[in-house]
């Protein structure tokens, strides 16, 4: 029996109390043997006997309804078996934790790129030959609007404020007002979406890229029109997903129609291109921030007011101003958005959605503002700490941002920082920047598994792992709390035949499905405890060994047949009690040509409290990836839209700018301060990965300024706008 | 991708007899296997180059070095001769697409890689390159990798080639061999072509023949050479703007410079006119930015290529304050060590 229990008040920090100091550790991730040999497979790795191949079509006009698709156009070709369509298929993936199948427009086409048909074939080259000549006939409609700017169908919500913002700022001795825009990005995991669909009688079976397996399998069935329980998906390991795969997409749906239609399995692995033209997005941004504050730099006035995108239909809207919202705090806040309606690929999230962008725009203002007000921008932060949340009046659950802000300054030799634009090395301008990091946290209702034997443990759940390190975590955590050597604890991720739980997104899934496994392990100790006939909290295992009540007995021998133990987590009264998020600080120092615009980034230093800590490698290796994707979004992503028809342009990995390895320094560092966060969840953790992006690229851009005097609005900073922008400041 | 006949030529000889009609040669296949997959290009046969003993290695000829055909990127820029002789084509080379590629990319296949204008790899876009007579989509479309020099109406595209450029500023020439069996040679920048109003028409390769060899020319004594490229991230991306020189000073002035510019034209994009300007000046960013203002004049922009002409005029000057020493950085000038 599952026993639920909801977080509602502070728990004991019992990992620090079992005493094998297994969890934190810096382990190796069990599973990385496999995937450095190939032999972890992956949704579209192996085709099972007898399986056809489908190759997604795209529509190619920005708006209008199909009139035709003419299968004869294809039939005829070698290998093909048939052509898919109709009102089933998918234009948007789910947004994350949907749990329903995503809205959809029929047979009308809302963005060029639209998947509208499958095309199946013997081989995936026949498949993708047909998709290329199959005659697909329009209705186009006139005078698209594809550019946010243009827009005319804006949707706006009152915004969000506490006290009075204007009248703040118009009384504040010093005013900042400054628009920034950021463009649309990829969220560009290295493994493309795919799915290979089978069905035994009305029972489908389909392997998949998929970050979140619990939700994924009800909007699977209810894009099917089927129950859920006819539905198994499984995605035991997911190249990357940075939120693209929060949500099922058009191939789950694509391959599972046309499998059941032909009998027999059918896998759709999507190009790359078509990765770029229908995955979810980020949506462009174009913000303004307003900051009014005294001399000595306590902030009076905040405001963050953007402009988001997002087709017809879809509700997600990047939350911009997310960490603006609680960051510094002022007397007078206000947040407005706007959604404009625009065909292009749909936005959902990406990479900390709102803070990876968000963040770009507050930390450069700060930085503007520390400029005016001639002060230090770490003491400008210092000075703005708040107590509660500014907006919530929520006390927060915990925060270090201070010492993250002090002790970062101190290890990054901050002080050495000169003035803007006095620092030369050769052909080379040399500065420092910083910013403060914030994502805030949460938990998310999961459920877990734990089996003990005289063998050892076996940790059961649908959780993914999807690159970050959830096999380690929830291995250690379990053989933390069971007493057990890490190798004795097996974990079985991705099958929604196990337990459901959060999935992989928004950080949360260690927080989430580590409090699951935690549980359902500690619900084991009370069983053991009970055999050994002492109380809980006199029970230790180590090592195989249980102790207690004067006793010690190998675990073994207490355990006759199998104890299973299951539990499920959920958010309760803490989460309204209590405002939680990660903080942090990032520094960087960059080298900009004096010339050529180029900038290089020397070294990054990322001091970061993020409650505990389950495993200091893999956590670290999350933290050093989100401070790579905040310099991807400071200098090189940027997702290009054709003016005319809104399509993506730049549709591939030699288009589309990842930081490639030049880009990323030698001297990456990431210091964590010692946290417990009591009021988050059961074990005391936040999120990672994204609190890494957040305010990184910030730090990058600041730095620049101070290298060169060159204050880039538009993002990325490449070398053409780092060079308008050094020729505006007289460099 | 569409089905295809695939042949394997172990001669020069052999290979002329099974090029024909709509067949295609392929060497390290890094360019042409990537477009047969999006369909760019569905060449109904292929021949396989890449085993000719005959198109193999690099020779020194007593005029300079003969490259084979086939030489991969990575055996040139890694070759001792080539690295002391004509540096700037090793730098050039590295400073190209990823260590994984240049293993696989051969001289010849690295000329004639083509363009990568997106709207050229979308099928759904009217190219001219592509399909003539379509329409050109990046006239009006998102361009910031498109020429700014030799363009037409009918076509923007650059050409992407780093090494190409190289090769044009050490005024190295291709050595061609036609089908019948003869061979000519010509200077690399006389290889392409404009686009005028056939840019599918890149080179003055005659139907059959195929390049067998590049010839660099012994090089002269006590030059400086610079490749500095300019792009969008600092590895693995095609250049925004790009400067090969090859620079000889002579006392404190500068002597002779040979400079050749990527990523601004449909081939390796040279200007008599900016070399001349710079014989006899004093080395400063004065006498260098009225040379690079001699170039950008004759530049015409799409919207989103205006950034080039300041950039490129920025980055002739960082190239040439290398090339006279006025500045060293991290990947500075390399002298040619030629004893003279
Ligand atoms: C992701 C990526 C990034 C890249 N970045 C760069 C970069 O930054 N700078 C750069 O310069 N290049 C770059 N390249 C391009 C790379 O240099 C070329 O793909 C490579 O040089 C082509 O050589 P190949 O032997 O593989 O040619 P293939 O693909 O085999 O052939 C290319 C073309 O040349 C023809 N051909 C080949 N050999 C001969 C011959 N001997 N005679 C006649 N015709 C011939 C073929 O028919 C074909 O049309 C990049 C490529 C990729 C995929
Ligand atoms: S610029 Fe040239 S390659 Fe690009 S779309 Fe136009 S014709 Fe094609």
């Amino acid at each position: 029996m599952t026993k639920t229990f909801r977080m509602n008040e502070a728990q004991p920090r019992l990992l620090d109390e079992t005493g094998q100091g297994i969890v934190g550790a810096p382990l190796d991730r069990p599973e990385g043997p496999k995937k450095v040999s190939g032999r972890a497979h992956y949704a579209a790795d192996g085709l099972p006997e007898g399986a056809a191949q489908g190759v997604l079509v795209r529509a190619t006009i920005a708006r209008g309804r199909i009139t035709g698709i003419d299968e004869d156009s294809v039939s005829g070709l070698e290998g093909v078996i048939g052509v898919f369509h109709g009102p089933e298929f998918l234009r948007n993936p789910a947004q994350g934790m949907a749990g329903e199948a995503p809205v959809q427009p029929g047979g009308e086409v809302h963005y060029h790129g639209q998947p509208i048909a499958l095309v199946v074939a013997e081989s995936f080259e026949a498949a993708r030959d047909a998709a290329q000549r199959l005659v697909v006939t329009y209705e186009a409609e006139a005078g698209v609007v594809t550019d946010p700017a243009r827009s005319e169908e804006l949707e706006q919500d009152d915004p969000e404020t506490a006290g009075d913002f204007e009248a703040a700022f118009a009384a504040a001795e010093v005013t900042l007002d400054r628009s920034y825009t950021t463009p649309a990005q990829a969220a560009a995991a290295m493994e493309p979406h795919a799915a290979l669909a089978e069905w035994e009688g009305d029972e489908l079976t389909l392997r998949g890229a998929l970050q979140m397996l619990r939700f994924n399998k009800e909007e699977l069935a209810d894009s099917l029109g089927i129950p859920a329980e006819k539905v198994r998906i499984l995605a035991p390991y997911v190249g990357g997903g940075f939120g693209s795969k929060l949500g099922i997409g058009p191939e789950a749906v694509a391959a599972a129609l046309a499998s059941r239609t032909l009998g027999r399995p059918v896998r759709v692995v999507m190009t790359r291109q078509t990765v770029f033209d229908a995955v979810l997005r980020r949506t462009e941004t174009s913000q303004r921030l307003r900051l009014g504050a005294d001399r000595d730099g306590r902030l009076r006035a905040l405001s963050h007011d953007d402009r988001v995108s997002n087709i017809q239909g879809e509700g997600f809207a990047e939350p911009v101003s997310q960490a603006s919202q609680f960051l510094y705090g002022a007397e007078g806040l206000s947040f407005a958005q706007t959604l404009a309606r625009v065909s292009r690929t749909p936005a959902g999230s990406v990479r900390a959605p709102g803070e990876a962008v968000g963040m770009l725009a507050l930390e450069q203002a700060m930085d503007e503002l520390a400029e005016m007000l001639e002060m230090c921008p770490v003491a400008l932060r210092l000075k703005n700490l708040p107590e509660k949340n500014p907006m919530t009046g929520q006390p927060f659950s915990a925060t270090r941002l201070g010492d993250c802000l002090r002790e970062g300054a101190e290890r990054f030799g901050w002080d050495a920082r000169k003035p803007m634009g006095s620092r030369r090395e050769g052909e080379w301008y040399v500065g420092m920047g910083m910013a403060s990091a914030a994502r805030s946290n949460m938990l998310v209702k999961s459920a877990a598994r734990v089996r003990l034997s005289g063998e050892g443990a076996v940790v059961e759940t649908d959780m993914t792992d999807i690159g970050t390190g959830t096999y380690a975590i929830l291995g250690q955590i379990a053989a933390e709390m069971l007493g057990l050597p890490v190798e004795k604890v097996e974990v079985r991720l991705g099958d929604t035949s196990f337990p459901g739980a959060s999935g992989s997104g928004g950080s949360f899934g260690a927080n989430s499905a580590g409090s699951a496994t935690f549980l359902a392990a500690k619900a084991i100790r009370e069983t053991l405890a009970g055999r050994m006939g002492c109380g809980l909290s006199e029970l230790t295992l180590q090592e195989g060994i249980a102790r207690g009540g004067n006793r010690e007995v190998p675990l073994a021998e207490l355990i006759e047949e199998e104890l299973v133990e299951e539990a499920s987590v959920e958010a309760g009264d803490t989460s309204e009690s209590h405002f939680s998020s990660g903080f942090g600080a990032h520094f960087a120092e960059v080298a900009v040509h004096a010339y050529t615009g180029e900038v290089r980034v020397r070294r990054m230093l990322g001091v970061m409290a993020m409650g505990r800590i389950l495993n200091e490698k893999t956590a670290r290796s999350q933290a050093l990836g989100g401070m790579i994707w905040g310099l991807g979004a400071a200098l090189t992503e940027e997702m290009a839209h054709d003016p005319r028809t809104g399509h993506v342009v730049s549709r591939d990995l030699a288009n589309y700018h990842v930081p490639a390895h030049a880009d990323v320094p030698g001297d990456m560092t990431v210091v964590f301060l010692e946290e417990r966060d009591d009021m988050a969840n059961p074990i005391q953790t936040k999120g990672i990965g994204e609190l890494g992006i957040s305010g990184a690229g910030a730090a990058i851009l600041n730095a620049v300024r101070n290298a060169c005097g060159a204050r880039v609005y538009d993002m990325p900073a490449t070398p053409d706008r780092v060079i308008a922008a050094m020729e505006a400041a007289g460099f | 991708m569409r089905d295809f006949e695939y042949s394997r030529a172990e001669t020069l000889s052999g290979a002329a007899g099974q090029i024909g009609e709509g067949a295609s040669v392929v060497a390290g296949g890094t360019n042409l296997l990537d477009l047969m997959k999006i369909q760019v290009m569905s060449p109904a046969r292929l021949v396989d180059i890449s085993r000719i003993g005959e198109l193999q290695g690099i020779s020194d000829d007593g005029e300079g070095l003969r490259i084979g055909a086939l030489a991969t990127n990575s055996e040139l820029a890694a070759d001792g001769r080539i690295r002391s002789g004509w540096p700037l084509l090793s730098r050039a080379i590295l400073a190209g697409a990823s260590a994984q590629i240049r293993n696989k990319a051969t001289t010849g296949g690295n000329l004639l890689q083509r363009t990568r204008c997106p709207y050229f790899y979308d099928t759904a876009m009217a190219c001219n390159k592509r399909s003539p007579g379509e329409g050109c989509a990046a006239q009006e479309g998102v361009g910031r990798m498109l020429a700014i020099f030799g363009t037409s109406e009918h076509c923007l595209a650059a050409h992407p080639s780093d090494m190409a450029v190289a090769l044009t500023a050490l005024r190295a020439e291709v050595e061609i061999r036609s089908k019948e069996g003869e061979t000519r040679r010509l200077p690399v920048t006389e290889l392409y072509r404009l686009p005028g109003d056939r840019p599918d028409l890149e080179t003055v390769l005659a139907p059959g023949e195929i390049i067998t060899a590049v010839r660099l020319p012994a090089p002269m004594a006590e030059t400086r050479q610079v490749y500095s490229k300019v792009r969008d991230r600092a590895s693995y991306a095609f250049a925004l703007v790009s400067v090969a020189a090859v620079v000889q000073m002579d006392g404190d002035r500068i002597g002779s410079a040979s400079l050749a510019f990527g990523g601004v034209a449909p081939r390796p994009w040279t200007d008599p006119e900016v070399d001349q300007a710079l014989v006899g000046a004093a080395p400063g960013d004065e006498a260098f930015g009225n040379a690079a203002d001699v170039l950008v004049a004759q530049a015409q922009c799409h919207p989103d290529t205006e950034f080039k002409k300041p950039l490129l005029r920025r980055t002739l000057i960082a190239a040439l304050r290398e090339a006279t020493g006025l500045a060293e950085t991290a990947t500075g000038a390399s002298t040619a060590r030629i004893p003279a």
